[in-house]
């Protein structure tokens, strides 16, 4: 495959989205404008103009009318996907980390980072239709957790909140009580700072990657360990296939290390595991530094990453990406 | 394809050309096949009046076809916005196909796993089956053992000796006490062992030069096992880059396997270069 090299972004990428069509890709990266590409062809379909910090995640509603960011500037806000326009900024007194739309896209989980003697939080916005009843107040906020949250995502049936970070254990949360209702294991859990997570396609399960050097598959509603990823690198994306039994990890050694040492030795591959197997399948080179980012488009037969190196690589799968045997 | 050439006398003189293609013969479309290769064959006059017969053979490739929902076409006429609205070229150029073609990397090729002891073993397969490789120095016996685990050492050793110790006895007058090298004294097993050494590996030695880059030592080896067992093989690899210098020797078991190795192999073209094959000559300074 010719992968298509986007370098719309100056800075490292932080985050990529598909919409649930797979035909918008959205990226985020430590420059201040989020970025919106046709996800075929790698075309720029425009930029959102308005943080003024590093952003760090996004969302797009179902019908890809609305997107949602988080920025180190200390804001949420949501855009017009169409135009560019913003419509509301949710001010926080910490950076905004993680975003997360629940379903139906009235609710929004948003984590903060600890920040001047501010402990780290996973609040709950609601959505308005209407922009003119759009408030900034949090219907619920989760706080107690130590250290940065790194992810925090709507669980099966928005009646959980999972929640990710850096003190490397996941939690479940009470969406309505804020209550905690469940911890995973620290003996089969992750062992360091937890950097990701993706759900699969019908939230029953989700995958995690930690700088560990591994990544593991839970039950969504259970939190048992289901499977275990174990490779030889930081990981710092993940995501899961939508019709084939593969997931992709993607990371590579500390960015702050990559020139000290040969090329080879950064591992900035994308590698690809059997999800049941826990095989490696192969892996997928190209990108000059650590993978920060990685999306599977909803269809499968694609895959972007993004990297520390500013670049997004754009991959359309080969025919023979389909019959891999194992 | 030439055809015959029409004769002049059948030329209408009134009109040149054009409606002389009556006489060809109509266009043929063969295919397209199962690779989606179509063939289509005309035949026209060219400037000398000469039928020429033309081959055309096109691919026919079905484009991919894909459900893209009515939301994203209409997503599709979107007028860009922010950065990408200003249109100009370094919007473009912001996205490009790259020129390298990347692959799925599978940790392992397939059937590469089986491959490589089997290789190996190979290798070892031929020490072993050659049993004529396994020679006793000092008993002479074939394919039973080999000179370390000879049963008959310490015989064959007193029986030796005296002929052979003569010289280093003189040397080892204890009188005189000076400094006598191990393979020199008296109780050394092997007498002359280190020389000995260094002549089995240069016996019915082969140099094979002008070899080119990409050849490695299992390809020498194939190559020059149809002649019989083959004791070492090598190939001079440049220490910096790890290319080859293209030079290397094989020896063999049986001096007659080589030279008909020789007489063979030398002036052979080998992958794109012709082989020198020759007697290795000994090392000048040993």
């Amino acid at each position: 495959m010719r992968p298509i090299l986007m370098k719309g972004h100056e800075r490292p990428l932080t985050f990529l989205k598909y919409n649930r069509d797979g035909d918008l890709l959205f990226s985020c990266a430590k420059d201040h404008t989020p970025t919106v590409w046709y996800a075929d062809n790698g075309d720029r379909l425009g930029t959102y103009r308005g943080h003024n910090g590093a952003v760090w995640s996004c969302d797009v509603s179902r019908h890809s009318a609305r997107l949602i960011t988080g920025s180190a500037d200390q804001t949420a806000k949501l855009w017009d996907v169409k135009t560019g326009k913003e419509l509301f900024t949710f001010r926080f007194d910490a950076p905004a980390r993680s975003v997360d739309l629940a379903i139906g896209d009235h609710l929004a989980v948003i984590t903060t980072d600890s920040f001047m003697g501010n402990m780290p939080t996973a609040q709950v916005k609601r959505i308005a239709d209407d922009l003119q009843d759009q408030t900034e107040e949090s219907a619920l906020v989760i706080s107690g957790i130590t250290g940065r949250i790194n992810r925090a995502v709507w669980g099966p049936g928005n009646r959980t909140i999972i929640t990710a970070g850096e003190d490397a254990t996941i939690r479940i949360w009470d969406s309505e009580t804020g209550k905690l209702l469940k911890e995973s294991d620290k003996e089969v859990g992750h062992q360091k700072a937890i950097s990701s997570l993706s759900k699969s396609l019908d939230w029953s399960h989700f995958l995690t990657g930690s700088l560990d050097k591994s990544a593991k598959l839970w039950d969504a509603r259970t939190l048992t360990l289901i499977k275990t990823y174990v490779t030889e690198r930081p990981v710092n994306a993940v995501d899961i296939s939508p019709t084939l039994d593969h997931v992709v990890i993607g990371g590579g050694q500390d960015a702050m290390n990559v020139t000290m040492t040969d090329r080879r030795a950064g591992k900035f591959e994308a590698k690809f595991f059997h999800k049941i197997l826990e095989e490696e399948i192969g892996g997928v080179k190209g990108h000059f530094g650590p993978i920060n980012a990685l999306a599977f488009n909803p269809d499968g037969r694609s895959f972007s990453s993004g990297g520390e190196d500013g670049y997004v690589r754009l991959h359309h799968f080969d025919p023979e990406y389909f019959n891999i045997k194992m | 394809m030439a055809a015959a050439k029409i004769r002049w006398g059948e030329l209408d003189e009134d009109d040149d050309g054009g409606d002389l293609d009556f006489l060809l013969p109509p266009p043929v479309v063969v295919g397209p096949d199962a690779n989606g290769l179509k063939k289509t064959i005309h035949y026209r006059f060219d400037d000398d009046g000469n039928k020429v017969k033309v081959t055309t053979t096109t691919r026919v490739v079905k484009l991919a076809r894909t459900r893209i929902s009515k939301a994203a076409v209409e997503r599709r006429s979107w007028a860009k916005f922010g950065d990408a609205a200003t249109g100009d070229d370094a919007s473009a150029r912001l996205t490009v196909v790259s020129t390298e073609e990347i692959f799925l990397e599978r940790p392992r090729a397939p059937g590469s796993k089986a491959d490589e002891p089997s290789a190996s073993s190979d290798e070892l397969a031929t020490a072993n089956k050659g049993t004529a490789l396994m020679v006793c120095r000092s008993c002479g016996k074939k394919g039973d053992h080999w000179t370390a685990k000879c049963p008959y050492k310490d015989l064959v050793d007193t029986l030796d000796r005296p002929p052979t110790s003569d010289g280093p006895a003189a040397l080892n007058d204890p009188a005189k006490s000076s400094y006598v090298p191990p393979r020199l004294r008296k109780d050394a097993v092997y007498q002359d062992g280190g020389h000995d050494m260094r002549r089995r590996n240069d016996e019915n030695s082969v140099r094979v030069t002008n070899l080119s880059e990409d050849t490695r030592e299992p390809d020498l080896l194939e190559l020059f096992r149809a002649f019989g067992p083959v004791s070492r093989v090598y190939v001079a690899l440049d220490q910096r880059t790890g290319s080859s210098r293209g030079f290397g020797f094989v020896n063999f078991v049986q001096r007659e396997d080589a030279e008909k190795a020789i007489s063979k192999l030398n002036g052979y073209g080998y992958d794109n270069l012709i082989l020198h094959v020759e007697w290795a000559t000994p090392r000048p300074s040993n």
